[in-house]
């Protein structure tokens, strides 16, 4: 395997009148070529911040940006404005969230997407339009001929997100960031376009990152899923390991908290308590600590690192309970108990005598 | 709620027609045609059930529900509520019923006003309605409602943009109980919210109906939640209902094609997620304004036969119980358990409560293993 992008000890600060966003607070993960990594977390997380970042779509006078994220060997955010440009729709493209507010209304589908092709490589207006006519093909817009000439308004929300795609595919890009593709749509035609991104990911070889709120749609098409929270990566783990072994607290409340298909109906959900912190003024020590069940006295005051844990170099935790512990917790868990019941049952307590005042 | 009125219809909803007329010209607006949004559904609300209303946009669910508040006049049709029938009585006669319905909204950031306290918001039925015209009784209320909700009393004086979306949403659910109504509304209640947070209401709306016996119509489109909070479930297709079963049934047997399909689309979070072969719907959901004709989903239907494209299916019984179905050629249970396996996996996993934080134990190897640890 080789590594197409490496992120390294990224940070993204902004100065608002607020105070100082501490966006993104140290991540650091590798993509390799052709494969696919989620990135989960809710509002607020950095997940999309740090998507942004390594597109140099967050620069400005006051946005502080640390670290290293190189494409191939070469540092992203050190690079100029113009060789950006360069990458940018080239080796690195990105989709977002809602199709009709990405592409201009003014303007027809196709000839938006010849511009993207013209962007990057110098081809006739004719080649162009070829090109345009077999990238639609390629995204499952019926009759592309015809189509090519419609407006966006023209098109259905599916149709608009695959033309996304479409323009996105239009220079071959060697990583395609895609920042929540499906939640702006029905869910029938959500599982067709993470169909057509598996499909094209098959065929064209290209790497993905995938960000998404929804533990549902990474477990479907990512190899690689890293959880965030407040800035920071708290799990990381190959796809089938986090789920059948999830070890931190943030991603065990996450799992237990959504109604899902695949479990008795009068299950509970057990709800992750409080809310997510802000950024600005961000708890000290494990920013999950105010929210965890399982915390103890100590946990608000050390930074838990991403370690990976014992026996197992590819699952890395950021938590400052022993390995041993956690995994007695999820066991408990698993079996039914509240974490309330999880915390005694694994012995947290006696983890930390009560500070003698 | 008395054992007594349990089981009996609140609301009685017959072949209720929504159409908005589409026109051309500017002067003379003839019209040309019309986006037949709800065409001709009929489903009865039972005393302290909830209700899920699903499907995708543009299947109606919203403007039935907009139909059902009188918010919006149906075309044609009938709804009683509590015996009455309210399709068609004047503005006058509403006032009492508006009392008695009650809506939660999807956005808990447009629909709360960013000028008024949260006690002025939260008070606002009652002075729209005269009631509880005494301040201090009106303001004792107004915080025993926000104690209901888990909203902390003492914020009484604070304005919406000092609450983050979870808590604005508790607002939400404050403002529709203040008038102690008979019928709420849920439209989307939980689909701006973030996961971590969506579980707090839902958990709340689950509570407020079993200790205050409420009637809900839940709207949503995301399955899974609806089978979490629903007593019965309609499953919509533009305008009409297909399907319309106990949530149990709904999830253990889906009978309509589309149902199924639904139900297969829905990502779930497991490893062995990707593996599976999905079935896809395939195209767009058609233009409400010149929808197929006789079964509505025959275009998108892998069971489609000549019948389904020239004799309407009606709602009906299928297999001799109260769960309706309308298809000519429903899902046998072996279809079912090809095309969405993990519904098995949920009803295999037995006792409530079993539920793992990853859930997957119970549905491949039995309800109680332990996790691998290393």
């Amino acid at each position: 395997m080789t590594a197409l992008l490496e992120v390294e000890d990224l940070r993204v600060r902004f100065d608002t009148e607020d105070g100082v966003v501490h966006a993104v607070d140290g991540i650091s993960y590798t993509v390799e070529v052709g494969r696919t990594l989620g990135i989960v977390g809710e509002s607020g997380s950095g997940k999309s911040v740090e998507a942004l970042t390594i597109m140099g779509l967050t620069r400005g006078r006051r946005t502080a940006i640390e670290g290293a994220a190189r494409l191939e060997g070469r540092d992203l955010l050190a690079a100029s404005d113009d060789e950006l440009r360069a990458v940018r729709g080239n080796d690195v493209a990105m989709i977002f969230q809602d199709p009709l507010s990405s592409l201009h209304p003014y303007f027809r589908v196709g000839k938006q997407i010849v511009e993207a092709v013209q962007a990057h490589r110098d081809v006739s207006k004719a080649a162009a339009r070829d090109r345009t006519v077999e990238l639609l093909g390629l995204v499952g817009i019926p009759d592309p001929a015809r189509r090519v000439d419609d407006f966006p308004h023209e098109f259905s929300g599916g149709m608009r997100q695959r033309a996304m795609i479409a323009m996105a595919l239009a220079n071959d890009p060697k990583l395609l960031i895609a920042d929540e593709p499906t939640t702006a749509l029905d869910v029938t035609v959500q599982a067709q376009i993470l169909e057509l991104m598996s499909r094209l990911q098959r065929e064209l070889g290209m790497a993905i990152i995938i960000i998404s709120h929804d533990l549902g749609v990474v477990a479907e098409t990512a190899d690689e899923i890293a959880v965030m929270y407040a800035g920071r990566i708290v799990e990381r783990a190959p796809t089938a390991t986090l789920f059948s072994a999830p070890r931190h607290p943030y991603t065990w409340g996450l799992l237990r908290s959504i109604p899902r298909l695949d479990v008795p109906r009068e299950a509970d959900l057990v709800p992750i308590a409080g809310r997510p912190p802000s950024l600005i003024q961000r708890p000290s020590g494990c920013a999950f600590h105010p929210r965890c069940p399982y915390a103890l006295p100590s946990h608000a005051v050390t930074v838990p690192p991403l370690e990976a844990i014992e026996g197992d170099p590819a699952h890395h935790v950021a938590c400052l309970l022993p390995e041993a512990v956690r995994a007695a917790a999820e066991a408990r868990l698993r079996a039914g108990a509240t974490p309330q019941e999880a915390r005694a049952a694994a012995g947290v307590d006696s983890l930390e005598p009560e500070p003698a005042s | 709620m008395t054992p007594a009125a349990a089981g009996e219809p609140l609301v009685e909803v017959r072949d209720l027609v929504k159409h908005f007329p589409i026109r051309r010209g500017v002067v003379l607006q003839r019209q040309v045609g019309a986006v037949r949004a709800v065409d001709g559904v009929s489903f009865d609300v039972l005393r302290g059930e909830t209700l899920g209303l699903v499907g995708e946009t543009g299947c109606g669910k919203s403007t039935t529900a907009r139909l059902l508040t009188r918010l919006l006049d149906p075309t044609s049709g009938s709804i009683r509520f509590d015996g009455r029938d309210i399709a068609t009585v004047g503005r006058r006669e509403l006032g009492p019923l508006r009392r008695e319905v009650q809506m939660i909204f999807q956005d808990p950031y447009s629909s709360l006003n960013p000028r008024k306290t949260i006690g002025a918001i939260i008070a606002e039925p009652f002075a729209i309605h005269k009631l509880l015209t005494d301040g201090e009784e009106r303001r004792a209320r107004v915080q025993e409602l926000m104690e209901r909700v888990g909203l902390n009393p003492e914020h009484y004086n604070r304005f919406p943009h000092e609450f983050s979306g979870g808590q604005r949403q508790r607002i939400g659910v404050a403002r529709a109980l203040a008038l102690e109504p008979r019928l709420i509304i849920a439209d989307e209640p939980v689909s701006a919210l973030d996961v971590s947070i969506q579980a707090q209401i839902l958990n709340l709306l689950r509570d407020l109906q079993r200790d205050l016996g409420l009637t809900i119509v839940f709207i949503a489109h995301d399955l899974s939640v609806v089978r979490h909070m629903c007593d019965r479930v309609a499953v919509m297709y533009l305008g009409k209902i297909v399907e319309l079963a106990s949530g149990d049934e709904l999830y253990r047997a889906p009978r309509h094609p589309y149902t199924g399909a639904l139900l297969a689309a829905v990502p779930v979070p497991r490893p062995t997620g990707r593996a599976r072969r999905r079935e896809l719907l395939p195209g767009d959901v058609p233009s409400p304004a010149d929808p197929p004709a006789a079964c509505r989903f025959h275009t998108r239907c892998w069971k489609a036969q000549p019948r389904c494209s020239e004799e309407e299916p009606l709602l009906e019984s299928r297999a001799g119980g109260a769960d309706l179905t309308a298809c000519h050629f429903p899902l046998s249970a072996e279809e079912v358990a090809e095309r969405v396996p993990e519904l098995a996996g949920a009803q295999a996993a037995g006792a409530p409560g079993e539920a793992g934080p990853s859930g997957d134990a119970e549905a491949s190897s039995g309800s109680s293993s332990s996790p691998s640890s290393t």
